[in-house]
């Protein structure tokens, strides 16, 4: 198999170990919480900041815009997407009983609560919105049934923000379907209370012109997880960002992600765990498969373990299945570790094309080649879906992967 | 009756330094019902025969002809060459993250026996052949071959085997990594496929232990890319005692 890997683990030498700024407080709008730290990225040279104005606009050299091609971001990080159309979304809601959903202004109060915009086209799209989401989930609340966040693009350019508060001890999986077209800039912000359990999925099945960039910013509590799941199929340029930090000990974030890139497609992914808490853990895992012309995968897997985050346990991992030639991967994982006392820490990036002893191993049993390659990939993704083992999504998520095979020859 | 006849074969594989030729004229027919030992000393090209016959992307087939009942066997793609019925039990078989056995077996016997099998005759049919191999009914949900132990992966390609029925079967070491009780069990299981008459078995062995189990027609020693001696069972008796020695002497081995 022409596979390419990279692996590293507390022992293996690839690991950078770094000497990161300490935390700056964070003073948001609302009632921010002092004892939330903000993290500051090796590889974004601005301050975060809740004002776009903060931030230069991005030539393309910068570490954290190197590879998105900004003529097709539609304006949204010089500002010329401010004055372009307006766009309409029709959104959808699901709401479980005790579940509740409100409209809210740029001056609530549960705004901004778990971290700021890490980059310009955040900040623009937290300078721009005019009204917010916030969706809560109730104290102890164990629903059985998920949330529903139907958003569809009818056009235009829209700046969102998401608020997803799930008190201490609730239990909830709240999925954020995007369909449609349109240029969307967002901010979901997560709150994961004390004891809580949340698994947030966003699905980005957009229609092949749509722009939509988002930060998703977790605040993980006391004994709290987080499962992220970040599914991208559509779209001419995507760019998500899921951000976790921990406001206290014994969090846990899993993070997965799978993304499928079609000819000329931009998908990046870039994530980023602050390890700033003690015996806290993280896993993250993202796959990928591309084909076709200039199809483009991006993932960046930041993980930062702070000199105070003793007993921090880490794995990264991103595979990557090319299916034709003339697709590009970057993958990018980073590890920058601040203290040795730590349970584990390590990353894995690999990037193959069709392994080609497996297709013999089907062939060599009847079955023609362009269907022992579906089943491979079919395989290759059906495996994450698994490991995810999230009921609610598991078909959708299948069906997705079986219309985006049916191109796969 | 289906035969397949191997005709001053010639492969190469690409080495580091250029072409490397591993198969140096290999002739031999195999009629359905016979059962032909092959034999010999590591790397003498026993899987390169093997891999070359099921049309493994590797290798490079450089002179010579395979026919099957008459048809260029060589013309044809690696899932032509299985739906014409030849099979190849490997000597590793290979691991497909993601994909269920239940589902693969599936798929296979749908593409070889050109139709889907009747749901309900086939599950029942997967059920018995898996008990007869001793094998845990959970296999049928575990991915092919994924943390199978070595022993587990040669059971799992002789159920193939036994569900697909090709006209030749060639066994790529499937003795080797087996305890004496797998070795039993796998044994039967070829010996099920063979008492039917209906296949030609091509057995690929280092060892002659496998040969306590089946009874082969013909044995022949692979040394140096070809077949350098052929005859009865008796031979594999010869080799028992006097081992590969007589044949390697003098450089015979590529
Ligand atoms: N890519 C390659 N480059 C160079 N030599 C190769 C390559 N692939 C195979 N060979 C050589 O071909 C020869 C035959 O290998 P093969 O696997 O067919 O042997 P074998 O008889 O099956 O051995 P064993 O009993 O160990 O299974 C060996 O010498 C091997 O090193
Ligand atoms: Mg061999």
């Amino acid at each position: 198999m022409a596979e390419q890997n990279t692996s590293g683990s507390t022992t293996a030498g690839s690991i950078e170990v770094g000497t990161a700024g300490a935390g700056a407080q964070l003073a948001g709008p609302g009632t921010g919480r002092a004892e939330v730290r903000q993290p500051i990225d090796a590889r974004v040279a601005v301050e975060p900041s809740y004002d776009v104005t903060d931030f230069p606009v991005p030539t393309g050299r910068e570490e954290d815009w190197r590879f998105t091609p900004l003529h097709r971001l539609a304006g949204l990080h010089d500002g010329t997407a401010v004055s372009a159309d307006k766009g309409t979304d029709k959104v959808e809601l699901g709401l479980p009983d005790g579940v509740t959903a409100e409209t809210v202004g740029r001056d609530d109060a549960r705004l901004g609560k778990a971290g700021k915009p890490v980059d310009r086209v955040a900040a623009q799209a937290y300078s721009a919105f005019e009204e917010a989401l916030v969706v809560t989930v109730p104290k102890d609340a164990v629903l059985n049934e998920p949330v529903k966040i139907d958003v569809h693009g009818e056009g235009g350019v829209r700046f969102a923000h998401v608020v997803i508060d799930v008190k201490p001890f609730a239990e909830a999986v709240v999925v954020l379907n995007h369909t449609g077209s349109g240029t969307r800039a967002a901010n979901v912000e997560l709150l994961v209370g004390d004891g809580a359990k949340l698994t947030f999925v966003s699905v980005q099945d957009w229609e092949r012109d749509a722009v939509h960039t988002a930060q998703q910013t977790a605040l993980v509590g006391r004994d709290a997880s987080l499962k992220s799941v970040v599914v991208t199929f559509g779209g001419d340029l995507v760019r998500i960002h899921p951000r976790v930090t921990y406001s206290a000990t014994g969090g846990e974030a899993e993070l997965y992600g799978l993304y499928f890139a079609d000819a000329g497609q931009h998908l990046e992914h870039r994530l980023q765990i602050d390890h700033d808490t003690p015996h806290c853990r993280s896993n993250v895992v993202y796959k990928g498969a591309l084909q076709g012309k200039d199809a483009h995968a991006v993932w960046v897997g930041d993980v930062l373990i702070r000199a105070a985050a003793e007993g921090t346990d880490t794995y990264e991992h991103n595979r990557n299945l090319v299916l034709t030639d003339g697709a590009r991967v970057d993958s990018i994982p980073n590890l920058e570790i601040e203290t040795g006392e730590i349970v584990g820490a390590g990353h894995a990036s690999a990037t193959g094309r069709f392994d080609d002893e497996q297709l013999f191993y089907l062939q060599a049993r009847g079955i023609p080649e362009e269907e022992a390659r579906r089943l491979v990939v079919r395989g290759f993704f059906a495996e994450l879906v698994q490991q995810i083992g999230v009921a609610e999504i598991h078909d959708q998520l299948m069906e997705k992967i079986e219309s985006e095979l049916a191109g796969v020859a | 009756m289906a035969t397949l006849e191997i005709r001053d074969l010639h492969v190469s594989v690409e080495a580091e330094n250029g072409p490397r030729e591993i198969l140096r004229g290999v002739d031999l027919t195999v009629k359905q019902g016979e059962t032909h030992a092959i034999m010999g000393p590591n790397g003498s090209g026993k899987s390169t025969l093997a891999y070359s016959l099921a049309g493994h992307p590797k290798y490079t087939v450089t002179s010579g002809q395979v026919l099957l009942d008459g048809e260029d066997v060589l013309a044809m793609s690696v899932d032509e060459r299985a739906r014409a019925g030849v099979f190849l039990a490997m000597q590793y078989p290979v691991e497909v993250p993601g994909v269920s056995v239940s589902n693969f077996l599936r798929t296979a016997a749908t593409a070889v026996r050109g139709e889907a099998p009747k749901l309900r005759t086939w599950v029942k049919e997967v059920k018995e052949t898996m008990a007869a191999l001793q094998m845990d009914p959970a296999f049928a949900e575990r991915n092919v071959n994924e943390g199978f132990s070595g022993g587990e992966k040669k059971r799992h390609e002789i159920l193939q085997l036994e569900l697909l029925k090709p006209k030749i079967a060639i066994l790529d070491e499937t003795d080797s990594g087996l305890d004496v009780d797998a070795l039993r069990i796998v044994s039967e299981g070829i010996n099920r496929v063979r008492a039917t008459g209906e296949v030609g078995t091509l057995l690929v062995t280092h060892y002659t232990r496998i040969l306590r189990y089946i009874q082969p027609d013909y044995v022949h020693v692979f040394a140096g890319g070809r077949i350098v001696e052929s005859g009865g069972p008796e031979l594999a008796d010869k080799l028992e005692n006097e081992g590969y020695e007589a044949y390697v002497k003098g450089g015979a081995v590529a």
